[in-house]
């Protein structure tokens, strides 16, 4: 059984691994921490959140300040889909944001069988989107 | 050197007693008791409790009456909102309870602020503990007794609550109580959330529970006593009378049950409602998956200057048992006010649930009651008696916020859901508090109900929605500003408009907030503050590849009234801050940004001070969304074209935003392509990024990574232990700046000769 356990991610029970949704990327084994099976970009924040004040005149200028905090984001080296973001202090080492004890959601799942696996939102479609 | 043995005789067991006697007759000071202030489970069912529910247990008849008791609740809420004087009551920042014999919460009403009502218990808990029994207080039908100390179990001390004990045939049955947002409080600056205090000495009136009612009357001397030490004394007695008749109303109709259906059927209703949503609680966790979840927001300030403090939250799930662990969350600061006493940490927690997981709950201490917090002592997060604590709503958000985020990452995979995966909401009151003489020549004090106005955060399935409601009251409203107009010397000339670009990216994006501009009109002595974090680093987080929300600053300008030039050249005039900032149209102006901690400060007339309501987070990968989305969104304003074209990488006509969904489609492999390019393996990007010790450029509060017993406390080399509290003072921001500019001159040469 695969368990889906967030928007991209999901376990498979059986292999006991973190898997992509998008492409089916074997990540990175299930009880360890999944951001060691991804690639990292350290982005500038000003890049996401534009200055929407002069940044020549302003001090403040609705930009979070690069120096003091950086968004680093965490993508599939299979297919790329950004699969989390992390608002980090620089230097500050990225957490563990998920440690899964699989013993107890293989037992969980066999208690509830497939039919129970939730509906997670939306399916996930590489490329265009689903549109309305 | 002979040792001389001065280990003292150990006192008998009689002698102790007669100590303990001693202690108990003498006892000086009755302050915040630990033993009820760190408690926020059930009391133990009583003897009482037991036999009622003996004799009344049937699910019918306890769903009867917990519906009518809701229903008086509700009545009793919609009188505070209607008559209420604070701006607060009249926009929802108001709830009703009903407490069990033993002082729990059983029933709140189902509208305004529950983090209110999920604090009072510990007051009633007090009075129960202190006064019933002492012969020069008492508890007696008719009295009523008032509260505000936060110490004491509370948000902070501009909330004021009236409690009253229910008796049935001369027998204590249960208690009800009203709460109310009243704003001024007599602190140091007006409006009743000093930023600019440094002591609990500076936070104004501070009421430990104390009977103010007695035979259903205000006590007149009590009364003028209170009015004297707040600035609105007319708001401070019509309140006082709302609120107690508002309690009167909900025990008109708590007696008309215990008329029909006896005492027993009321005790046993309260009792088993909490049970029963207690034990509901804990199935529902035990099906979540057992994990640990791990997040930290940051808060960027104190209100008084920049820093870096961390809120730091681990979540565990095992089984049925939910613990929330805030240690290493940074030191409390000792003379900054954006500490919280811990029952308010947790009174904001119960709100992630019972608002946001959890809904369908009946609306009471119950749903928390189960779920464990860790802290360390003296922290931010559950800070000591004589930390200050008016702004402790900084604390107590981002630690929802924090709350908010781990859990979303238990609720993905459950197949029974409440509500719908979201990302976090946003958490601050970015509104302006006011104060001073107004134009009809009342002194007045509080604040824009604007503060209502957050952004929500992106669901699982659409975008959030804006403006949509605060985090502590999600059926709240933002007031009509016109109303406000008629009673406040200013005028909010730009309002409700959404501020273009303050965006929070993702597959669905988050709601966004909107622009306020003031200008004060007619009074030479009226002046604005605003108490919000997040102008460096922005206060939540996004989900499953979302992005948070950016900043939002304070600007000012100055040396200008816009109100001569909306009458002599209103074509200057600019209805965003983008442009107003950027295009300084108003010659002679002074055009300044700041940090959103703007002590009370003096406005002259037609000067503008301009902030922005921030917006909820993302969710999801932003080269997933929808391109109709996207250009929905230019043509709404809410983002301009080029900086929806970077992000989201949609490729649309230039003039008429029609989607060219093939180039589209192309422009969004390719970022794919470009993403993994630019993107490290873990391993080795940790190897570059990661440092042992917070960065020397920043001063930085609380643990660095996963070491939470080693708290930083503004530099690299001052740390305390997590359990052992160490004072932690900040040097007057003033003092700061004058020492730098006194360095300067010295490096000139330029000191004049004065001595030192
Ligand atoms: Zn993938």
């Amino acid at each position: 059984m695969k368990i889906p356990m967030t928007e991209y991610l999901r376990i498979d029970l059986d292999k006991e691994k973190w898997e992509c949704r998008v492409c089916d990327h074997e990540i990175a084994p299930a009880e360890g921490n999944y951001k060691e099976g991804l690639l990292v970009h350290n982005r500038d924040p000003r890049e996401i959140h534009p200055p929407i004040l002069d940044p020549e005149r302003y001090r403040f200028t609705f930009s979070p300040d690069p120096e003091w905090v950086r968004i680093l984001e965490f993508c599939c080296p299979n297919c790329g889909t950004q699969v989390e973001t992390e608002y980090a202090i620089p230097g500050h080492p990225p957490l563990q944001d998920m440690q899964v004890d699989v013993p107890a959601l293989k037992a969980q799942w066999a208690r509830r069988g497939p039919d129970m696996l939730p509906d997670a939102g939306p399916a996930v479609v590489p490329g265009r989107g689903h549109g309305h | 050197m002979n040792k001389i043995d001065t280990r003292a005789k150990m006192p008998s067991f009689e002698e102790m007693n007669l100590i303990k006697k001693f202690l108990d007759d003498t006892t000086l000071f009755l302050g915040p008791d630990p033993e009820i202030m760190q408690n926020h489970d059930l009391m133990p069912r009583t003897a009482q409790e037991d036999e009622a529910i003996t004799r009344v247990s049937d699910s019918h008849i306890v769903a009867k009456i917990r519906d009518r008791i809701q229903a008086g609740c509700d009545e009793g809420y919609e009188m505070v909102e209607q008559m209420g004087a604070a701006p607060g009551a009249k926009w929802g920042d108001v709830i009703t309870g009903v407490y069990s014999a033993s002082g729990d919460l059983a029933i709140a009403s189902a509208g305004g602020v529950l983090i209110f009502s999920a604090l009072v218990h510990h007051p009633i808990k007090f009075i129960i503990k202190n006064w019933m029994n002492d012969p020069t207080v008492g508890v007696k039908e008719g009295d009523g007794f008032i509260h505000n100390d936060s110490r004491y179990g509370n948000v902070h001390n501009t909330d004021q609550s009236m409690i009253l004990p229910i008796f049935h045939k001369g027998k204590l049955v249960c208690w009800v109580a009203s709460t109310v947002h009243e704003g001024e409080n007599g602190a140091i600056e007006p409006g009743g959330m000093p930023s600019m205090a440094e002591s609990p000495s500076d936070e104004g009136l501070k009421m430990s529970p104390f009977k103010v009612v007695e035979n259903y009357q205000i006590k007149r001397d009590i009364l003028t006593f209170l009015q004297n030490s707040v600035r609105e004394p007319k708001l401070q007695y019509e309140d006082m009378k709302v609120k107690l008749f508002a309690c009167l109303r909900i025990k008109q109709r708590i007696e008309e049950t215990l008329n029909s259906d006896g005492p027993e059927a009321l005790v046993s209703t309260l009792r088993l409602t909490m049970e029963n949503v207690r034990a509901e609680v804990k199935r529902r966790v035990s099906e979540w998956p057992d994990m640990t979840v791990k997040t930290y927001i940051i808060q960027d300030s104190t209100l008084r200057e920049n820093c870096v403090v961390k809120i730091n939250c681990k979540l565990t799930k095992t089984g049925d048992r939910l613990i929330f662990d805030f240690r290493g969350s940074s030191p409390e600061f000792t003379n900054r006010a954006t500490n919280t006493i811990v029952a308010g940490l947790k009174g904001m927690l119960a709100q992630v649930f019972l608002c946001y997981v959890w809904p369908d709950l009946p609306r009471g201490q119950a749903a928390f009651a189960p779920i464990e917090v860790i802290t360390d002592p003296h922290s931010i997060v559950n800070c000591s008696y004589d930390a200050p604590n008016s702004q402790s709503l900084m604390s107590i958000f981002t630690g929802f916020t924090a709350g908010q985020h781990a859990v979303a990452k238990f609720l993905y995979s459950c197949p029974e859901k409440f509500t719908k995966v979201h990302a976090p909401t946003f958490n601050m009151i970015n509104t302006f508090i006011w104060g001073g003489v107004s134009q009809h020549g009342e002194t007045l004090g509080n604040l824009c109900a604007d503060l209502n106005g957050m952004g929500a955060g992106a669901r699982v399935d659409r975008d959030g929605e804006h403006a949509l409601a605060p985090i502590f009251a999600t059926m709240a409203d933002i007031g009509e500003q016109e109303l406000n107009e008629e009673e406040v010397p200013f005028l909010q000339l730009v309002s409700k408009k959404m501020t273009r670009d303050a965006i929070a990216p993702g597959k669905y994006r988050g709601g966004q907030g909107y622009t306020m501009m003031v200008a004060t009109k007619d009074s030479e002595q009226w002046g604005f503050m605003t108490t919000a974090q997040g102008a460096k680093i922005p206060p939540i987080q996004g989900l499953f590849g979302g992005y948070a929300c950016g900043c939002y600053p304070l600007s000012k300008v100055q040396g200008v009234d816009v109100y001569d030039i909306l009458l002599n050249q209103p074509e200057k005039f600019r209805h965003s801050i983008e442009e107003i900032m950027n295009e300084q149209p108003f010659e002679g102006a002074r055009y300044t940004t700041h940090h959103m901690g703007m002590g009370f400060e003096i406005s002259k007339r037609g000067e503008l001070f301009m902030i922005s309501q921030g917006a909820g987070a993302g969710y999801g990968d932003v080269l997933e969304r929808d391109p109709v989305g996207v250009v929905r969104d230019i043509e709404e304003g809410l983002m301009s074209p080029e900086v929806a074209a970077r992000l989201y990488k949609v490729v649309f006509d230039p003039v008429t935003l029609a989607i060219d969904f093939d180039a589209t489609e192309k422009a969004r492999a390719d970022e794919r392509k470009a993403r993994i390019a630019r993107s490290v393996p873990y391993s080795e990007f940790v190897k570059g990024w990661n440092k042992p010790k917070p960065p020397t450029h920043l001063q930085y509060f609380g643990c660095w990574g996963d070491d939470v017993d080693t708290l930083y406390m503004g530099s690299p080399d001052r740390t305390r232990r997590g359990d052992e509290p160490r004072p932690n003072y900040m040097t007057h921001p003033k003092d700061v700046r004058i020492a730098e500019l006194e360095q300067r001159l010295m490096a000139l040469g330029a000191m004049g000769g004065e001595k030192q």
